[in-house]
């Protein structure tokens, strides 16, 4: 007898889904590569970019991915106590990066670079928001995974599930890394 | 409470009342019919929350058919207004709604009809093609296809409450942007193309997953039918595709919404970016339908030719050429933009070359008939039709790759009369020819040749009388979408003609639902008692019609391309006896998502703020309780399939 969505598929099918996401991401830089000159006279990259407050979140958003890791391994071992600690930690640095971002978004508007101030900024706050969403995305199924872990324990099917989200995951942090690279830092030359 | 939501959108003119009526007076008998025959729980159980892909496959090609009469009738009211707007006449539309038509018209058929009508065929076909019982993820096929309604829904709830788009079929800004359409009309585009679109690639991702992963021992890349490799080509440009269109309807949003500057004519905007982006998407789009359609040719052709299909290899090699090219000719809609003399020059080339691998295809199906033993039966006959058709659909198309020409001839009816040649003639045309060869295996009885040639011919010689007009309009100058004419442009009678054309196309679509409908009510006399109505090659064939819920009772080994050909030549006989079989229990997730995916769409059209977390927190509770669900599957115990064989095969 063949069971449907069995681990193999639902890996794969992972991958080919990550793949189309690319492709949104992907829309979104050619976007900001046609507009980031368009600053229409207010502020460019240069003057808004806090470099260094950047890179602690992207210090952070990676290990984030690393405490990720240690709950696979956690999980691989059985270690009930492992895979929650090391779930939370990935969820408390992903909730910190995401603040750091909002905050970062607040200072922007308040000081009256919001997206709507030209198309260069729609084009940064879209893409860095879309990443911020897709971030959030993933809160929300840590979330869904620490319900189903409290209420059933470490089932298989829930180690499965750790390796689905870290999937997920990891590919958030690569994503972040080409923004972190062509949006900070070529930005702030 | 109600956003922007006023009683006064409620209240229309005489022409939308109409239409109002018809859209509410619809869903109640529906629903009236419904209650008196007491069918409530049989809908839900048999059919709504049916995880079986032929169940949602016929619920797609319901839906299809559904709106292709929507769609059809704009199309009979953008003829007649264009027949009569003439001189002193000034039609029975006002510009505005007439603008509102041909949107509507444009949307409904590429994305609620062709799309639609093409997962019904695969959703049918495909995992009977391949040997399977199911898709790989028998829910998320469930969820795609509820999506995709839950976009119709909002389509045609535009009529009852508010209005639609006014913008043409892709919505370029700054028409689009809310300075120059500050209705909700755009928005219910916006937000009905997001949430089909993300069913629609779900599906793909499904689709993909189940042909590399779902096929019957034996059957290796190379000896897939010619309809799945097309599915597949056709499901990787949805995949690499449709998340530009999500991306780019996402930017349009947050400039109607929040402000923003993406494709607005100040504060560094870019129009010309949309169009780029939309494009992207657009191109592989045609090809994303068309690419099913050739294998559903390639399937027909060599059965009723009695002849192994020629060039298979090459017919592969041409489909996935054709999935690389479709990503390198987007610029060729808009030459006019002005990226300059050489940036044309490559598109139009590339355009040229595209060209190629559809042209081994025509030759290909034509090398299969040489020699053959033809059977001028109505699916056959729609590929005589496809082929008439989309030959000069593409010559005209490669006419216009060449910049020059398209200077003249962009945005003229030329165009419009081309890209019907292809989507009708080519698209629905194939469509219409698989849904005839796979009735008998869809609903386990044939469709009557009669009726189906009378049909056939209506089509045909309605299409060529619709559409020949237009180029020669567009020769003479004629641009797409005027709601009124001058006398003295002498288009008229050539608009009349068309319009006459558009109304023989409509007898022949009558004249189809007469041919299911008498067919149905005379089935006993076309029964497919043994599962091989056409002699067929491929799997699908080789179970009876309909298909048992389980679809094989023992999976298949292939043995070779044309499987159940090599099978039937070489008296390959099962195993003996039967195994218990594994299948997927209903779901109503699905159905949820798609409905709080509605209420989503509803509120950002309306401004209903509130709407939005409601949705969103619906969505992600159903999802979580799904995660509990442990037993989604149930085992269909031998002797109950035991059972059915001997029923089917009694």
């Amino acid at each position: 007898m063949k069971k449907h969505d069995t681990h193999e598929q639902v890996s794969f099918g992972l991958w080919v889904y990550i793949m189309s996401d690319c492709i949104l991401f992907a829309s979104l830089f050619a976007a900001y590569a046609v507009l980031h000159t368009q600053t229409a006279g207010g502020a460019g990259g240069a003057e808004l970019f806090d470099r260094s407050f950047v890179l602690i979140e992207t210090l952070i958003l990676l290990t984030s991915s690393f405490t990720c890791g240690l709950a696979l391994l956690a999980a691989r071992a059985k270690n009930t106590v492992g895979v929650w600690l090391s779930l939370l930690a990935t969820f408390a640095l992903g909730a910190t990066f995401l603040g750091m971002e909002l905050s970062e978004f607040g200072m922007l508007v308040s000081e009256g670079h919001s997206w709507a101030a030209s198309a260069f900024l729609s084009s940064f706050f879209t893409l860095v928001g879309t990443h911020g969403l897709h971030i959030f995305v993933g809160l929300s199924w840590l979330i869904a995974l620490f319900i189903y872990l409290g209420i059933r324990g470490l089932t298989p099917k829930m180690s499965k599930r750790i390796v689905y989200f870290s999937l997920f995951w990891h590919f958030l942090d690569i994503v972040w890394i080409c923004l972190f690279s062509l949006v900070y830092l070529l930005g702030s030359l | 409470m109600f956003g922007i939501l006023t009683p006064e959108a409620f209240i229309h003119g005489p022409i939308e009342t109409g239409a109002q009526l018809i859209v509410v007076g619809g869903a109640l008998s529906v629903v009236l019919l419904l209650t008196i025959t007491k069918r409530w729980k049989w809908l839900w159980t048999e059919w709504l929350t049916s995880l079986d892909a032929k169940r949602i496959g016929i619920m797609y090609l319901i839906l299809a058919g559904l709106m292709l009469a929507r769609g059809g009738v704009d199309a009979l009211m953008m003829r007649s207004q264009q027949a009569v707007a003439v001189g002193a006449g000034t039609g029975y539309l006002s510009p505005d709604h007439f603008a509102q038509v041909f949107t509507a018209h444009g949307v409904i058929m590429i994305f609620f009809v062709a799309m639609t009508f093409m997962f019904g065929l695969i959703n049918c076909i495909l995992p009977l093609q391949i040997g399977t019982r199911d898709v790989s993820f028998p829910l998320l096929n469930s969820i795609s296809f509820w999506l995709t309604a839950t976009g119709a829904v909002l389509v045609n709830l535009s009529l009852v409450v508010g209005a639609f788009a006014a913008t043409g079929w892709l919505a370029y800004p700054p028409l689009s942007e809310i300075a120059y359409s500050p209705g909700v009309g755009v928005d219910y585009y916006i937000w009905a193309l997001q949430i089909s679109g993300i069913g629609t690639l779900l599906a793909a991702v499904n689709f993909i997953v189940t042909i590399i992963k779902e096929r019957a021992p034996g059957m290796t890349l190379m000896r897939m039918p010619i309809f799945v490799w097309t599915v597949l080509g056709s499901m990787l440009l949805v995949l690499f595709a449709f998340p530009i269109l999500t991306g780019t309807m996402t930017m349009l949003a947050l400039d109607r919404v929040l402000g923003m500057h993406f494709f607005s004519t100040d504060l560094g905007g870019n129009a010309m970016m949309y169009v780029n982006l939309i494009w992207a998407w657009g191109h592989p789009e045609v090809y994303i339908l068309i690419l099913p359609a050739f294998g559903i040719f390639s399937e027909i052709v060599p059965v009723f030719s009695q002849k192994r299909l020629f060039g298979y290899t090459s017919m592969v090699v041409a489909t996935m050429a054709i999935v690389l090219l479709s990503f390198g000719v987007w610029v060729h809609h808009f030459f006019t933009m002005g990226a300059g003399a050489n940036v044309n020059a490559f598109f139009g080339i590339a355009t040229m070359v595209i060209a190629i691998p559809t042209g081994v295809k025509v030759f290909n199906w034509i090398f299969t008939m040489f020699r053959g033993r033809i059977k001028y039966t109505v699916p056959m006959l729609w590929f005589m039709g496809f082929l008439f058709s989309f030959i000069l659909g593409g010559m005209t198309g490669v006419l216009m790759s060449v910049p020059a020409v398209d200077f003249q001839l962009h945005n003229s009816l030329f165009l419009v009369a081309h890209f019907h040649n292809m989507v009708i003639g080519g698209v629905l045309f194939g469509y219409f020819c698989g849904f005839a060869y796979w009735f008998p295996k869809i609903f386990g009885f044939g469709l009557n040749e009669m009726l189906g040639k009378v049909s056939y011919w209506l089509w045909i010689v309605g299409f060529a009388m619709a559409f020949i007009p237009l180029y020669i309009l567009g020769m003479m100058g004629m641009t797409r979408r005027l709601d009124f004419v001058d006398a003295a442009s002498g288009y008229h009678p050539l608009l009349v003609l068309a319009a006459v054309g558009a109304g023989i196309i409509a007898l022949g679509a009558a004249a189809q639902f007469i041919c299911y409908a008498v067919s149905t009510f005379e089935r006993k006399r076309h029964m497919d008692r043994t599962g091989d109505y056409w002699n067929g090659r491929t799997l699908e064939w080789s179970v009876p019609s309909p298909a048992p819920f389980y679809n094989f009772a023992h999976i298949p080994t292939v043995h070779g391309r044309d499987a159940w050909w090599t099978m039937k030549e070489k008296k390959q006989t099962h195993e003996a006896g039967y195994q218990d079989i594994l299948l997927p229990k209903n779901s109503c997730v699905g159905l949820l998502i798609a409905g709080f995916s509605f209420l989503f769409g509803f509120g950002m059209v309306w401004h209903m703020w509130w709407l939005l977390p409601v949705s969103l927190i619906g969505i992600f509770v159903t999802i979580v309780v799904r995660s509990f669900a442990d037993e989604t599957e149930y085992v269909v115990p031998a002797h109950l399939v035991k059972a059915t064989e001997q029923r089917h095969h009694k």
